[in-house]
């Protein structure tokens, strides 16, 4: 019997982005069990609908997180329109799907550079950064900020994109494929990579769905769950397909994350098809009044908004359940098990987002 | 990879040789926000619909007054203007050594005194 240890595993590692911090219980090199603590970096932004008006808070659910801001506020907005039973315009609708799409594009490649660093492929990890940085400029030129966006307001958006930058987008997302196609096979045929990720960081289907994964954790185990699927905002007009993998593996998280990619790239481009003229919000007459989940699709997976409001400027209650958090049972179990050295990829191949998970 | 490197060595450098070479702004950056205080009436909706408290008004003196490192470029004040007097700037706002200097005031009697 080997003698046990604990190896404290973050919150500051060079592998990790974002703090979190793990006590790995260790039997030789073997991980026996795995605590995580959080809480590093809580905000308190939950409690601020007590301090700001529901307008306002759509700038706070912005700030929640980096990669997925868009989303956050995309949820937020859609939780109170529909307490306030709102019609949000069709062109609306399709350009919050626009932005949604660039931003999984944007946040999956960002993962991929991450990984790549992770298993120590620096080059790698400075091309997939690069690729990123056109997304980001994207972004900047239709919404006028590269990170946070602040697009998304209760009622509609806040800017509008021209034809012509509609196809200016469209035309550099066709280099970003061709790009991206060279850099994603490296990803999925290197012999090195193969190696630190096939087979390694295994949950099985049922595991999955018991210790309630989503996002491309979910999927990568073989469960289709997509929330792009429940049609909300514009995807109701576009053909989603949940890219399912069997796998289980870190492999098959990466090669998820990879055909999510391109297959966003290719929503861009059905929804820049189907995009209709026409205005792109709707003056607010009403205060909230009521209480509503809205789910959506974010990178990282399914997240929650919960919104209650009691007809006051200011809401009564906002909740978040960010797909980070309901990832870290499977994560540790995942662990169980598992060498020391693949913990930082087990860990990385979940994606985890600690400022979403503690807002 | 040699496909790479011949790539990489003809294209050149990605990243920008930043102050020979300054960046290059797109028209709807949200930069730093700019008064025009002639045109300002006072009202301090700006003030109020700020979402982090980083604009002051005082009407008596007839002073406006904002905190470059708590405003968050929201461009809600310069979207609620009824007088139009507030824009968003390209440009963003300059690196500060101490939090009071990057708190920019102007009166209306002595134009542009930042202080």
């Amino acid at each position: 019997m080997a003698h046990k240890n604990i190896i404290p595993f973050g919150p500051q590692h060079p592998v990790l982005p974002e703090p979190i911090h793990f006590d790995l219980v260790t039997e030789d090199e073997k991980i026996v069990d795995a605590i995580p603590s959080i809480s590093y970096v809580h905000r308190g932004l939950e409690r601020l609908v007590e301090k700001r008006d529901f307008i306002d808070m759509v700038h706070v659910a912005d700030r929640i997180c980096g990669l997925c801001s868009f989303m956050h506020s995309l949820g937020y907005c859609q939780a109170v329109e529909e307490i306030m039973k709102i019609e949000v315009p069709e062109r609306a609708l399709y350009l919050r799907t626009l932005w949604a799409e660039l931003s999984r594009v944007h946040s999956h490649i960002f993962w991929l550079g991450v990984a790549a660093d992770a298993f120590g492929y620096e080059s790698l990890f400075m091309q997939s950064l690069r690729l990123r940085e056109g997304v980001l400029d994207i972004f900047e030129e239709t919404t006028g900020g590269r990170v946070i966006l602040g697009v998304c307001k209760v009622g509609g958006v806040r800017k509008d994109i021209t034809a012509e930058t509609l196809q200016g987008i469209l035309d550099r997302l066709t280099t970003l494929k061709k790009d991206l196609d060279e850099l994603c096979t490296v990803f999925m045929n290197d012999y090195s990579i193969k190696h630190r990720l096939v087979g390694v960081g295994y949950i099985s289907k049922e595991d999955a769905y018991t210790l309630g994964c989503v996002g491309p954790m979910a999927r990568a185990s073989g469960l289709d769950m997509d929330m792009r699927s429940l049609g909300y905002a514009a995807y109701k007009h576009l053909d989603v397909e949940p890219m399912v993998e069997s796998g289980g593996d870190c492999y098959a998280r990466c090669l998820v994350r990879i055909r999510e990619t391109f297959h966003s790239i290719d929503l861009i481009r059905q929804a820049a098809g189907k995009i209709p003229e026409g205005p792109i919000d709707l003056k607010l007459k009403d205060t909230p009044n009521g209480e509503y989940f809205s789910r959506i699709e974010q990178p990282r997976g399914e997240v929650i908004h919960y919104v209650k409001g009691n007809g006051s400027k200011f809401l009564q209650r906002f909740r978040v359940r960010v797909p980070t958090f309901s990832n870290i049972p499977a994560m540790i179990k995942v662990l169980k098990g598992s060498e020391v050295a693949d913990v930082p990829n087990i860990i990385l191949t979940l994606d985890p987002c600690i400022s979403c998970t503690e807002r | 990879m040699t496909k790479t490197i011949t790539k990489n060595l003809l294209s050149g450098p990605a990243t920008l040789m930043y102050p020979k070479k300054k960046r290059r702004f797109t028209p709807l950056t949200r930069g730093h926000v700019e008064v025009d205080i002639n045109a300002c009436i006072f009202c301090g909706m700006c003030s109020r619909r700020c979402p982090t408290y980083a604009i002051t008004v005082t009407k008596d003196c007839k002073e406006w007054q904002i905190d470059r490192l708590k405003c968050c470029v929201c461009n809600l004040c310069v979207e609620i203007c009824p007088k139009k007097c507030l824009s968003m700037e390209n440009q963003y706002a300059p690196p500060v050594t101490d939090k009071t200097t990057a708190i920019y005031t102007v009166r209306v009697e002595k134009e542009a005194t930042g202080t």
